[in-house]
């Protein structure tokens, strides 16, 4: 047993040598966690942020004007005005997702009680933005008019007061979400690449077979791999946790950082196995780097990192049950961002944990196999 | 420059980092004859042999070759059509899983040469070189013996004025290398007017040669025909010539390999194969093997290329667990789980198989640990090992900066570090030179009779086989012949050990490796105009016969677009329902229920299990269990009846801020449409009180169903990932496997070689781009509204691009593992935050937006949602089409401008 860790420790020791003796890994691995976490967390925003508006005004009242003036950023560009006939070829080119049609005679129809409609053309591919923003036009819309008109207050407004308050992320800001899901991103494609990489490098070159006419054993090889890379990776995710997302971008994290790193470690187990069980399937890079990415961008995507988990159908819910990314996520998210603590999250780790002894059983016994399969 | 002289180099020098290759050499080396460059390991003659091919940029100095500097872009072009180069290692320029034919065929094509001129020339060479019976055999299944004839065959096929072969006979077997110089001896009588130039380590082929330049440490130390070498040297063979020319310090601690006698010992021998079989398939790689080694001897193992020796070692070491028979360690069944029987085992294999990111020392101690050495011995064991195998020097240095004999000491070093009984050691001197085999030998032969270590070692050098106590002769998967060297040579009645296993080769092969001479290729025609295009076509040939061999990868390439286009459209969607909510209803009466059964009612929300506390709500909300909580208040039916606006409070959880976008848009449609409830109840009417109505028109997508708009989008993302990333690997796999060297000797351009190799990937992404169509369509309904030649031609367009990207990332990284990390990593951020996907590029602020802009996929994705869901066509989107034409020019321009065509 003393032994048996030795091992693990000194090939592990190794491992981390060649990952130093790789300036171009090392480089891609500080680009992701600093750059692209930035880049992705301050540039693509899932919320309605900056949407471009443009309008079509036949009425020029006051109360279009208003209106027009009413809709405001951050949520949406300043409005820009277009002629009636570029409608359409301004839609088509996605130059505008919202377009506002204020018919003529509008301010006076509203006036009179007539009733007119306003038209809202919605480019319905902007999926993010389409739904949400026009709920908010329509909002602004109905708050302008009302204004304009000054009815009773009491009158149009609710019989309740629905309070709605939004807690764990009280302003719906989208960088404190995406920066932390992009780091758990890259966790993930970090660990099944870095480590698949690993096996496959040490099987082209050789050096798998000479470790196994030493008294080592494939576990030992394996677990190796899991802890040298895992390693490198946590100590690159924490750092970027600290630096990037709460130094640079300012976002608060809510719970215990030491959860999250016990957490993240029983990820990594699971994830660093995949990568090695997924290398045992393939005999060469090309083969695995074909086989990874649609692995991976499954479980980045699926995994209620980037839509919501309500939003896939519950069959693939329950099918992505399998990938450890989707308890990892859950678990991330109920701790940094709602603080949850350890009585909260232990089913999701207790997860992690059985899916990582599964991947290294499954991964343990097909590296047996592979390698003996090798002439 | 006169006739007589070949290649001329004027005061040449090279330097890797610090390290000379080349110091200062001016030679002459003469036309129309057999020149050799001898000489240990890295002094340089591979070096010589790149520069004087133009494969490698000259630094410092002149070179002349074939009448004019070589430094010169046309007259390179013109050496690069008139020499032939085949570089070190076996059939390093070879393409292991094309046949022997599509090789030829390849290099063929590379020379613009016709159908007709191609077979004619084809069945020349293979006749020539005995190579005819097996056209249709894959590279990668020859013996290294017959790599080497077709390497050369390769290099002949365009009747070259210069032939430069880099090492090639190193690791060949005997009888091979006989029949490799017999065949160049037979070419050059046909083409006279042909110069060769050899590099070699084996002193007594270099006997044959016209002309020679031994080397030294990046200096040329004597040059003349082999008998003036002796003759200056006034040693019998140019063997003991060199060792006595060298510099005393390089000659220094060589001393004559003496064999003492062995000792005989008692005991079960300590290897022992009884009927040992290994089946591959249904090929047979070692058929019946029987042998006993007794402890404390060295056992030779002697044979053809891939005549089993290997697997019959593997099979010993338990790497391969054999079909049918035994072997034994010490008398015991060999087991491979068995560590104690590791401990007892060294082995060293054929192809370098240390850590070469660690230093030397590193590796020493890696090894000293994990075979469990004593701590308390352990840093004694290093030093000794760093001492007796000369390596203390080296201890900082990393293997791969070493020379291949200082390697194999490492080697040899790591395999004895635990004090093993048994070392077996497969080709362990092969491609090494003579000072550096001896000092080798002269490590085992104190193994052996000082340390009673007994030493199983395979061998092509046939002096080193005489040093053996008995040797073992094998072919074609079985024992030829086993006893001591001297009973060997007897059998076949002659003195020479080298003869007899000629000898004894010939006879088991039987008529068929015999090779017949003929009418080696003639008839000289000048290369064709649009030998470009012919040339694009040969790369670009030969990748897709490789990928369409590959079929786990070709697989890959099909298969994964579409599961992704399926998981996607069925997974990812905007169109947030289900929302599980819990509630606390303190107030339990008719009006908290109505303004409850508002959310029972709705598809958006989900109810869970009522909540007892405000505690638990936060609780249950905290956990994730539920994505908001409702809170009714105790007064709120009595509030409500006396027009008193009452509270109701909703958590909602905006861990994801989108969903919690959603949620408060969802929370207000339906206070709206409670409100219009509540006036029905009370004016038994519904009164609409608005002053005006928003009429909301979805464009594109009327029902607003997620999946119109995903398909497009995925067909961008998978356009743009897995082209990327299959073309990453095609220049950087050549770099890592050798077969670069037949685009720097050839006259392809880099614009064609990069085109050749970027087609075969475009060629793949259309066809994954028309399944993915046929999923859209068949499986999800969606069909293309506006012009599908508008779609077609923006995605190859597209792909050309991403593709282009692609060979651009592998042109300047090293490995394939950095490939691949960088195409994956690189595309994936533009790709998937930034092109339209998720956001619209018109929303995308400052750097995400210019990373957007600048990559392929912002602009294809205009394309493909156009096409599809807008209904567009090419006056709509040229402007998107310009740029993607822009892009695939952009990237193949840098390619051409990153790659180099000569080596540095």
């Amino acid at each position: 047993m003393k032994q048996w860790l030795s091992n693990i420790y000194r090939l592990g020791l190794k491992e981390l040598r060649s990952l130093r003796a790789d300036p171009v890994l090392l480089l891609l691995i500080a680009y992701v966690f600093s750059f692209a976490v930035y880049a992705v967390a301050t540039g693509a925003k899932l919320e309605v942020v900056n949407a471009s508006v443009a309008y079509v005004d036949l009425d020029r009242s006051d109360l279009s004007g208003r209106i027009i003036g009413a809709i405001l950023p951050p949520e949406f560009d300043t409005p820009k005005e277009i002629a009636a006939s570029d409608v359409e070829l301004m839609m088509n080119d996605g130059d505008y997702v919202f377009v506002l049609v204020f018919p003529p005679r509008f301010e006076a129809d509203v006036l009179a009680g007539r009733q007119p409609s306003l038209q809202l053309n919605v480019d319905a591919t902007a999926m993010v933005q389409a739904g949400n923003g026009s709920v908010f036009l329509q909002e602004i819309i109905a708050a302008e008019i009302n204004k304009f008109v000054a009815r009773d207050d009491t009158e149009t407004s609710l019989p309740i007061d629905l309070i709605v308050t939004a807690q764990f992320n009280p302003n719906l800001q989208s960088t404190w979400f995406s920066s932390v899901m992009q780091v758990i991103n890259n966790v993930t494609i970090l660990s099944v690449l870095l480590t698949g990489a690993a096996l496959i490098r040490e099987r082209e070159h050789g050096t798998i077979e000479h470790l196994l006419v030493m008294p080592v054993s494939p576990s030992e090889i394996m677990l190796a791999k899991i802890w040298a890379n895992g390693l490198a990776i946590i100590i690159a995710a924490v750092l970027s946790l600290w630096l990037v997302v709460q130094g640079v971008l300012g976002v608060p994290i809510a719970g215990s950082v030491t959860l999250f790193v016990a957490g993240t470690v029983l990820y990594l187990v699971s994830v660093t196995g995949l990568g090695i069980l997924l290398a045992t399937f393939t005999t060469s890079m090309p083969q695995f780097g074909l086989l990874a990415l649609p692995v991976l961008v499954i479980m980045n995507l699926l995994s209620g990192s980037t839509t919501p988990m309500e939003s896939i159908p519950v069959w693939l819910q329950n099918v992505m049950q399998v990938a450890p990314s989707t308890h990892f996520v859950s678990f991330a998210q109920a701790i940094l961002y709602r603080g949850a603590g350890f009585d909260t999250v232990w089913p999701d780790m207790l997860v992690m944990a059985g899916l990582s002894a599964a991947f290294f059983i499954a991964a343990l016994l097909r590296f047996r196999k592979t390698m003996a399969a090798t002439g | 420059m006169t006739q007589s002289s070949v290649a001329r180099l004027a005061s040449v020098t090279h330097l890797y980092g610090p390290v000379a290759a080349l110091d200062d050499v001016s030679l002459d080396i003469p036309a129309g004859c057999m020149a050799g460059l001898i000489g240990p390991d890295g002094v340089g003659k591979s070096t010589l042999l790149a520069l004087v091919s133009g494969v490698r940029r000259v630094q410092a100095g002149a070179v002349q070759v074939l009448g004019g500097d070589i430094r010169d872009a046309g007259h390179l072009q013109d050496c690069n059509r008139r020499i032939a180069y085949m570089p070190q290692g076996l059939g390093r320029n070879l393409y292991p899983t094309l046949t022997v034919y599509e090789n030829l065929d390849f290099f063929g094509r590379l020379f613009a040469q016709s159908q007709s001129e191609r077979q004619a020339r084809i069945a020349d060479l293979l006749q020539a070189t005995g190579l005819a019976p097996f056209p249709d055999r894959p590279a990668g299944k020859l013996s290294g013996g017959m790599k080497q004839k077709l390497s050369l065959c390769s290099a002949l096929i365009h009747d070259p004025d210069l032939l430069i072969l880099d090492e090639p006979t190193t690791g060949v077997d005997p009888l091979s290398r006989q029949q490799f110089w017999d065949l160049i001896d037979r070419i050059r009588r046909q083409r006279p007017q042909m110069s060769v130039i050899v590099a070699t380590a084996y002193m007594e082929e270099a006997e044959r040669f016209d002309w020679l330049a031994a080397m030294s440490n990046g200096k040329v130390i004597a040059t003349g025909t082999p008998a003036e070498i002796r003759a200056a040297a006034q040693q019998p063979t140019l063997e003991q010539a060199f060792i006595a020319m060298l510099p005393e310090a390089a000659r220094r601690g060589h001393k004559e390999v003496i064999v003492p006698p062995r000792q005989p010992s008692d005991g079960p021998p300590a290897i022992q194969a009884k009927a040992l079989t290994r089946s591959f398939g249904d090929f047979t790689a070692v058929d019946g093997v029987n042998f006993d080694i007794e402890r404390g001897e060295i056992f030779g193992f002697l044979g053809s290329n891939g005549c089993g020796k290997t697997t019959t070692m593997k099979m010993l070491t338990g790497l391969l667990p054999a079909s049918s028979g035994q072997a034994l360690l010490f008398g015991e069944t060999l087991d491979a789980g068995d560590m104690r029987t590791r401990k007892r085992v060294g082995y060293m294999s054929q192809s370098f198989s240390l850590y070469t990111e660690l230093t030397v020392r590193q590796n020493l101690e890696l090894h000293a640990e994990l075979y469990q050495l004593p701590l308390a011995t352990r840093a004694a064991r290093v030093t000794e090992m760093m001492t007796s195998f000369d390596l203390a020097d080296v201890a900082e240095e990393r293997p791969e900066a070493l020379p291949l004999g200082i390697r194999q000491r490492l080697q040899l070093a790591v395999a004895v570090i635990h004090g093993p009984e048994v070392l077996i050691l497969d080709e362990p001197t092969s491609g090494v030179d003579p000072i550096a085999r001896d000092a080798f030998w002269q490590h085992l032969i104190g193994l052996s009779r000082r340390d009673g270590v007994t030493i199983f070692v395979s061998t092509h050098f046939m002096n080193e086989a005489q040093r053996c106590d008995r040797i073992s002769l094998m072919h074609a998967g079985r024992v030829l012949a086993v006893g001591t060297p001297t009973e060997i040579a007897k059998t076949k009645g002659t003195d020479s050990l080298s003869d007899a296993f000629v000898a004894y080769l010939r006879e088991a092969a039987g008529p068929e490796a015999a090779t017949t001479a003929t009418q080696a290729p003639h008839g000289q025609d000048a290369p064709k105009n649009g030998g470009g295009f012919g040339r694009m076509w040969a790369f670009a040939r030969r990748e897709s016969m490789e990928i369409l061999r590959d079929r786990l990868r070709l697989g890959f390439a099909f298969l994964g677009p579409i599961i992704l286009m399926l998981t996607f459209g069925y997974g990812i969607s905007f169109d947030v329902t289900d929302l599980p909510y819990a509630v606390l209803d303190q107030d339990q009466t008719a009006e908290s229920r109505t303004l409850l059964e508002a959310f029972s009612g709705s598809r958006y929300f989900a109810e869970q299990a009522p909540a007892a506390s405000t505690a638990e709500l936060q609780a249950r909300l905290r956990s994730g269990e539920i994505a908001l909580g409702i809170e009714v208040p105790a007064d709120f039916g009595r509030l409500l009846l006396q027009s008193q606006r009452p509270e109701v409070r909703i958590a909602v959880d905006a861990a994801m801020p989108f969903r919690a976008e959603t949620t408060r848009g969802y929370l207000q449609g339906l206070a709206l449409s409670y409100m219009d409830d509540q006036i029905e109840r009370t004016y038994g009417e519904v009164i609409d009180t608005s002053a005006a109505n928003v009429q909301t028109r979805f464009h594109y997508n009327q029902s607003f169903k997620s999946v119109f708009a995903i398909v497009p989008s995925v067909i961008m993302l998978m356009l743009v990932l897995i082209p990327s990333m299959m073309a990453a690997m095609g220049v950087v796999r050549e770099k890592e496997t050798g077969s670069i060297a037949n685009f720097r000797s050839t006259p392809v351009t880099r614009l064609e070689f990069i085109l050749g190799k970027q087609l075969p990937y475009v060629a793949i992404a259309m066809i994954s781009f028309l399944t993915l169509l046929v999923v859209a369509y068949g499986v999800f309904g969606v069909t293309v509204k506006g012009s599908v030649l508008a779609l077609f031609v923006g995605a190859l367009l597209y792909v050309l691009a991403s593709t282009g990207f692609g060979v651009l990332i592998s042109t300047f990284t090293k490995t394939q593992v950095a490939a691949t990390f960088a195409a994956a990593i690189i595309s994936i951020i533009p790709a998937v935050n930034f092109s339209g996907l998720l956001v619209p590029v018109a929303s995308l602020s400052g750097g995400g937006r210019l990373i957007g802009l600048g990559f392929p996929s912002a602009w294809f994705q205009q394309i493909s949602v156009g096409t599809f869901t807008k209904g567009l066509g090419f006056a709509d989107l040229w402007q998107n089409h310009l740029a993607l034409a822009g892009f695939a020019v952009v990237f193949i321009a840098a390619s051409v401008v990153a790659l180099r065509k000569q080596e540095r």
